[in-house]
């Protein structure tokens, strides 16, 4: 299971743009890799999908090919408008699914 | 004294002998169906459909040189007001260089507030990077930086 971290803001103003920021823990394998020891590529394994929604609408979202970077991290915005809450979602493209929560308290 | 000679010998062969070899590992692995200019526009072309795209309003922020292949920090940003009806649909970043030309879609909705994104990227050698920017009117945007890449991050 690989691990996340997300850092979001819990407070804003009505109308300010916040800026987000994840990261979470996957090796990413290219399947362009070899084994040392045995000579044979290592199989291709990576998340390839990243969504963030609030109160369940998805605002942003990405798709990743093999060019990104171990641990992918990931940053984008967000205008607040009302209280709620965050939910983060990485794919992983054996269906594994890591996620996490956050609320956002708009003043 | 000649065993002597003849050893430093053997190693001079050696050294030059692997040398080749690792030249020729280098040459096969560039050959064996990199992502170059021309597959990257194919790909574009798929990404858009074939639509018009005009230079300019995307910002692809990408260090000069990259020491590290294996973590290029990027960040994107698209000038837009981010409005219902006039938004950022899209980015995609696509590269000229790497083992394939994708590199990943960001998409972006007027709840984003601004077209911003930032990630790292994954970076075989020096190339450009194409970014291309699809606004919600159906109007395309682009623009390549280029990065000089100093150990690429392939993995071999």
């Amino acid at each position: 299971m690989a691990k996340a971290r997300v850092k979001a803001p819990k407070k804003a103003k009505a109308g300010d743009i916040v800026t987000i920021k994840t990261l979470v823990t996957h090796k990413m394998e290219s399947g362009r890799r070899k084994n040392k020891k045995t000579g044979k590529l290592i199989p291709r394994h990576i998340i390839d999908k990243f969504t963030a929604k609030f109160n369940g609408e998805t605002f942003f979202s990405s798709d990743w090919h093999g060019a990104i970077s171990a641990n992918p991290y990931m940053s984008f915005s967000f205008k607040a408008s009302k209280s709620g809450e965050f939910e983060f979602i990485w794919h992983d493209e054996k269906g594994e699914i890591t996620s996490k929560k956050s609320k956002l308290t708009v003043a | 004294m000649t065993k002597l000679k003849v050893d430093v010998l053997d190693r001079r062969q050696f050294v030059i002998a692997s040398g080749a070899g690792a030249a020729a590992i280098i040459a096969g692995f560039s050959s064996a169906a990199h992502a170059t200019p021309e597959t990257a526009a194919e790909l574009i072309k798929k990404l858009t459909n074939s639509a018009k795209i005009a230079e300019g309003k995307i910002k692809i922020d990408l260090p000069e040189i990259a020491e590290n292949g294996n973590t290029v920090p990027v960040k994107v940003s698209v000038e837009s007001p981010m409005t219902a009806d006039n938004y950022v649909k899209t980015v995609h970043l696509v590269s000229e260089g790497n083992p394939g030309p994708e590199i990943c879609s960001f998409h972006f909705t007027p709840m984003s507030g601004n077209a911003n994104a930032a990630t790292r990227l994954r970076l075989a050698r020096t190339q450009n990077v194409v970014g291309i920017a699809e606004m919600s009117d159906g109007t395309v945007y682009m623009s390549k930086t280029q990065v000089k890449v100093t150990i690429g991050g392939c993995g071999g």
